[in-house]
């Protein structure tokens, strides 16, 4: 069992008008097997935690930590953090032009493993996974992303997610701009990965209708760069139906 | 990375055009994209950085000297609009001296239904496809000994031919080559520079009625070779040229690619792939002229610089005169920098005298590594130098993929390994 922790993160990122803090000390234990789900209102930090923990440039830990079973994974860079067992599925994947998908998925693969997977199991692999996610064939040998519709690149990120592995999936609401039937594909292939190979998840959502498909352990409420309450699967059925005003509203 | 592409297509394009009965599109500007373009003389030109004034030749392309004589061609001096860029003083005297050193040899692979020949410069062949656009070919045409023509008969297909041109000599040297594709000809001919040379060359391309005809013409010299190219193409009725440049050798580089239609229904095509080290120059000027109806062109040049005082210039120019209707058209230069130091001047010049066109366009794009290319790639675990080779090498297959030649193919994919581990980029 591995587990990751972040303890009081407190993270700045510059803005025109200077540095700017998103993350007021943030704490989180996620073990592996658990589905953690953080949801919150628009500018409440949920992305802002995402993209720090895989590493982003953008983003400056002015204290607090992460950690991965014990090692200290702000001292890693992007890359190591993927080898470590870290995957962030983006919220807006890039485009890359010129590098196919099939290069790609098994460049990363390779370094992930440190070793180059077995063509022909690979190759299956791929084309199986694929096809669980309903993704067209075709699109192996397109561009990284290159003219992907949103509902495709999610489910490229999703396909990513299985093929590679991690300890620790960091879904970056991934619901967002999906219909109901790619968002039940997509959620598929999420608990597929937690079941094959008892993964852990930071679910991160605006809305409530991601979580009929992905059950989540627990539930943060993310607002204004802190967490403002926790709880298990109920608190996402009042969110449902309350909102998150009472959260906004509080008197100063 | 800045974006500042304009396409005009569709409504856009049509704005101008007589659907209202009694309106004539002449003389009008298409939109406010086209206001410096659309006329010849008048505010526009004036209102031109380059340009004294009303009616002085360069405010359009159209107004363009050209001539088979030397001597029309005023003495350089390197303010001229189309040599700003150019380094004059790098140019081995090819624009002012007599060319009388030994012209780089040229072998042939490959062959099985062409023909090559050496003629004489008075050869009718000669002069058939192109006129000197500027004082360097002028000045090679003026020079040349002799001319090598290569004929690829009437209805050959699958022929593909390397025309190799070993330079031995830093003399300045002049060279001549003409290219006839016969009608209805299917074929590649690969054109490749290497070794050391001082050289200004004309080649002439003639696609003739219906005939497909692919050329690449690679610039592999060695460190210190010059070389001006000017590539002259003729294109008839319902024939398609592909032609890709690939520039990575040499000191001092200029290549000026040209396209005029010869009948309807011509299609051309013109890939450029650069790469500059540490010192290079790498200029790419290329001409299409529009001034027949329903034809179609496409031009996509991608370059990469690396290293100090590596300069590139890339200037397009795009004429679609008033005769040519139905013109479809599409320009754009991409530049990658990949260090500090690095220069890429880049320059689209689209202009439209028609409004009864079915699209045009141009695009230019210089911009450093993409940083959010490079986090993606890494955050699935790919190390950096890894994510920065697969970036550069897939932003210069889009025209890696267009030669279709895989001895070229791999040749290429080595070449720009080697130039990035030069600066372990």
């Amino acid at each position: 069992m591995s587990t990751l922790e972040i303890k009081d993160l407190h993270v700045s990122i510059e803005t025109e008008q200077g540095e700017k803090e998103i993350l007021k000390g943030v704490s989180l234990t996620i073990k592996t097997g658990e589905t953690h789900a953080i949801m919150g209102p628009n500018g409440s930090g949920k992305s802002t935690l995402a993209s720090t923990i895989a590493g982003h440039p953008r983003y400056t830990v002015t204290s607090g930590s992460i950690t991965l079973d014990g090692d200290d994974v702000l001292e890693m860079s992007v890359d190591e953090r993927a080898r470590a067992g870290l995957f962030l599925a983006m919220q807006y994947p890039v485009e890359v032009p010129g590098v196919s998908m099939t290069n790609f998925l098994r460049t990363a693969k390779t370094a992930i493993d440190g070793e180059a997977p077995k063509l022909r199991t690979w190759t299956k692999d791929v084309k199986a996974a694929m096809a669980a996610l309903k993704i067209d064939p075709e699109f192996a040998s397109r561009n990284v992303n290159e003219g992907f519709s949103g509902g495709e690149k999610k489910r490229v990120e999703i396909l990513q997610l299985e093929l590679f592995k991690p300890k620790f999936a960091i879904l970056d609401e991934t619901d967002s701009g999906l219909d109901v039937d790619a968002l039940k594909v997509v959620s598929e292939g999420v608990n597929r990965a937690q079941d094959d190979n008892d993964m852990g998840t930071l679910l991160i959502t605006h809305y409530t209708r991601i979580l009929r498909y992905i059950k989540p352990d627990f539930v943060h409420v993310f607002v204004d760069g802190k967490i403002a309450e926790q709880g298990g699967a109920e608190l996402a059925d009042r969110l449902e139906e309350e909102g998150y005003d009472r959260f906004l509203n509080v008197p100063a | 990375m800045t974006d500042t592409a304009t396409h005009v297509s569709g409504e856009k394009a049509r704005i101008g055009a007589p659907s209202i009965s009694g309106f004539t599109e002449e003389g009008e500007n298409l939109s406010p994209l086209n206001e410096a373009a659309a006329t010849l003389g008048g505010a526009a030109s004036k209102a031109h950085s380059h340009g004294a004034g009303a009616g002085v030749p360069d405010s359009s392309r159209a107004g363009r000297m050209t001539s088979y004589k030397l001597e029309d061609f005023p003495v350089l001096t390197g303010r001229e609009e189309d040599f700003r860029f150019t380094p004059l003083k790098r140019m081995g005297g090819l624009h002012k001296n007599v060319l009388s050193g030994v012209a780089p040899a040229l072998t042939i692979a490959g062959a099985e239904a062409v023909t090559l020949e050496t003629v004489a410069m008075t050869d009718a062949r000669v002069g058939s496809a192109g006129i000197p656009e500027d004082r360097l070919s002028a000045n090679a045409w003026a020079n040349a000994a002799e001319a090598k023509v290569l004929t690829i008969p009437s209805g050959t297909a699958g022929e593909q031919v390397t025309l190799t041109f070993t330079g031995t000599s830093a003399e300045a040297a002049a060279s001549h080559l003409v290219v006839i594709a016969e009608a209805h000809s299917e074929s590649v001919v690969v054109i490749d520079h290497v070794g050391s040379a001082v050289v200004a060359q004309n080649i002439e391309i003639d696609v003739r009625e219906g005939a497909k005809l692919t050329v690449i013409s690679l610039q592999a010299w060695e460190d210190d070779a010059i070389h001006a190219s000017a590539q002259l193409a003729k294109i008839g009725k319902d024939a398609h040229l592909k032609h890709i440049t690939v520039t990575y050798g040499g000191d001092m580089v200029r290549m000026t690619p040209s396209a005029r239609f010869d009948g309807e229904g011509g299609e051309v095509e013109l890939f450029g792939l650069y790469f500059a080290d540490a010192g290079q120059h790498l200029e790419h000027r290329l001409f299409v002229d529009h001034a027949t109806p329903n034809c179609t062109s496409n031009v996509l040049y991608k370059g990469a610089l690396q290293g100090k005082d590596a300069h590139t210039v890339w200037v397009g120019d795009v004429l679609i005169r008033k005769e040519a209707r139905g013109t479809n058209s599409y320009e754009a230069n991409r530049n990658l920098v990949l260090t500090e130091g690095a220069r890429a001047d880049s320059v689209p010049n689209l202009e439209i005298e028609t409004g009864l066109i079915d699209g045009a366009g141009h695009a230019s794009t210089t911009g450093r590594f993409d940083d959010n290319h490079l986090f993606y790639l890494m955050s699935r675990g790919i190390d950096e130098k890894t994510a920065r080779r697969l970036v550069v090498r897939g932003f210069l297959n889009e025209i890696v993929q267009q030669i279709q030649v895989p001895e070229i193919e791999e040749r290429l994919t080595e070449t720009i390994e080697r130039e990035l581990a030069a600066t372990d980029n």
